[in-house]
């Protein structure tokens, strides 16, 4: 008993020592391992352990918005825009991109494989009342989802064959896929999951609709005085270093043919005002 | 230290410690109420009551309180350790009060009797009352143990699920299912079950062994 309490002491009493950075992040950054694989040459660098808090785009903006976080890594421009204008965040810098794509089961039942505009992939679900599966937590997939439909001048809640998972984008590809329904996903997830699920891509086109934009904000330290914003502004600096862009862009090229993120160096196609 | 065992270990800490600290407090109260000659039919209720609450709803309550913007947000305990603790203890609380209180029942009236009447006090009553009832101890803090280590809503929110700082086994079989790797999931989800049976058997012995 004594030898495994030491190193769990030890831990505990290292883990309060340093001062590490918080960054509340999306899932699919997460998930996919592209911060494991970046940020522990952050902490070798400078010392600066970090703790990744990853949840959807929604409840890490309002982690950070209480200061319970010290920096936000997120994929919903609208959302980020606003939490600008609120000022709990600063220093806004969009990091890397890639694309949502529209899969479903290879049937197609509502025959959107030929489409060459979303909208009308959309709209032909509609009118077919093909299942269609929403993740329905304000995460940045579903903002976009919720976008695409607006756009599309359609309202899909409600109607019976629109199913809300509320889970995250893994256990959302697979509900689509055990139900043989269309869903809404992000590159890097669907890449991750393609060979588990029963599930084609069907819309996967270069369209400036499904851009898909990930940025870094540090949280406001003069609303939010406690928070690390010396960390927060040293890793936002690292983050946008030329050789981490490299990296970030080649994280898994060679397994899956492209780049699950394409850096951005810290410009925004999407503009966040 | 492999990883398994670094979070296997967190969860028996953040579970242990959340067991022993709702006991501090639940088993004295539930002896108490138990001991009383009448049944506390509004105890009762909020007690057996709070056996159902819900997991995600504590931890968002410990989640407002603990956020730095929150009432206690200077202690900074929000996504550390204690923080869970905190949450988990007020979880396993009514399950160690409420089954120490509807165990003791039956035997309270006789201990007590025989032990004024060798002219014990009433502490000395509630001792020997604590000392006879070992199989309820057992059973209340299998019960409390059990509820917090397979628990993730609490923990999630509260703990925030930082790999080496809060990650424990649910919230680790939860972040495996979500990048869909359910072998792993369900290989942690057996480890999990494992070290629960492990414990609850521990204990088990334990009662046993002094109760003869």
């Amino acid at each position: 008993m004594r030898r495994w309490l030491f190193p769990l002491v030890l831990g505990l009493g290292l883990s309060l020592a340093a001062s590490p950075l918080r960054l509340a992040t999306t899932t699919s950054v997460h998930d996919s391992g592209l911060l494991d694989a970046i940020l522990p040459g952050f902490t070798a660098e400078t010392g600066i352990p970090v703790q990744v808090i990853a949840v959807g785009t929604g409840q890490a903006l309002a982690i950070a918005g209480r200061g319970d976080a010290d920096a936000a890594l997120v994929h919903a421009p609208a959302l980020e825009a606003r939490f600008l204008k609120e000022q709990k965040g600063v220093l806004h810098a969009c990091l890397a991109k890639n694309r949502f794509l529209l899969v479903g089961p290879p049937e197609d039942p509502a025959g959107v494989r030929w489409e060459t505009n979303v909208l009308n992939a959309l709209r032909k679900i509609y009118l077919k009342g093909a299942l269609f599966v929403s993740r329905g937590d304000e995460s940045g997939t579903h903002k976009k989802e919720l976008e695409l439909w607006r756009a599309a001048g359609l309202r899909p809640q409600g109607k019976p064959w629109y199913l809300e998972s509320g889970s995250g984008m893994g256990a959302t590809l697979t509900l689509a896929s055990e139900k043989g329904a269309y869903t809404l996903t992000d590159l890097g997830t669907f890449l991750f999951m393609r060979d588990r699920v029963r599930l084609l891509a069907l819309f996967d086109r270069d369209d400036p609709r499904m851009t898909n934009q990930y940025s870094y904000m540090a949280t406001n330290p003069e609303r939010f005085p406690w928070v690390n914003f010396e960390g927060a502004k040293r890793l936002r600096a690292y983050l946008l270093r030329k050789d981490v862009q490299e990296r970030i862009g080649a994280y898994l090229k060679d397994r899956f043919g492209q780049s699950l993120f394409e850096p951005l160096y810290g410009r925004c196609p999407i503009p966040v005002p | 230290m492999n990883e398994l065992v670094e979070i296997t270990l967190r969860s028996l800490l953040v579970s242990g410690s959340a067991t022993l600290l709702a006991a501090l407090f639940g088993l004295p109260l539930g002896l108490w109420l138990g001991a009383r000659g009448r049944p506390q039919r509004l105890a009762a209720s909020l007690l057996y009551a709070g056996m159902g609450l819900p997991p995600v709803v504590v931890g968002l309550f410990f989640y407002f309180l603990l956020s730095r913007s929150g009432p206690l947000g200077s202690l900074g305990l929000l996504y550390t350790i204690p923080g869970m603790v905190l949450a988990e203890s007020v979880l396993a609380f009514p399950l160690i009060a409420g089954f120490a209180m509807a165990g003791v029942a039956e035997k309270a009236n006789p201990v007590r009797r025989l032990v004024k009447s060798l002219g014990g006090s009433e502490l000395q009553a509630y001792l020997t009352l604590l000392a006879e009832s070992r199989r309820v101890v057992v059973a209340a803090l299998a019960a409390g143990f059990g509820a917090v280590i397979s628990e993730v809503g609490a923990v999630t929110i509260v703990g925030g699920d930082i790999r080496h700082a809060t990650r424990v086994l649910t919230t680790a079989v939860v972040i495996e299912t979500r990048k869909g790797e359910l072998e792993r999931a369900a290989a942690l989800g057996a480890v999990l079950l494992g070290v629960t049976l492990l414990i609850t058997a521990v204990l088990v012995l334990f009662g046993e062994r002094e109760a003869r």
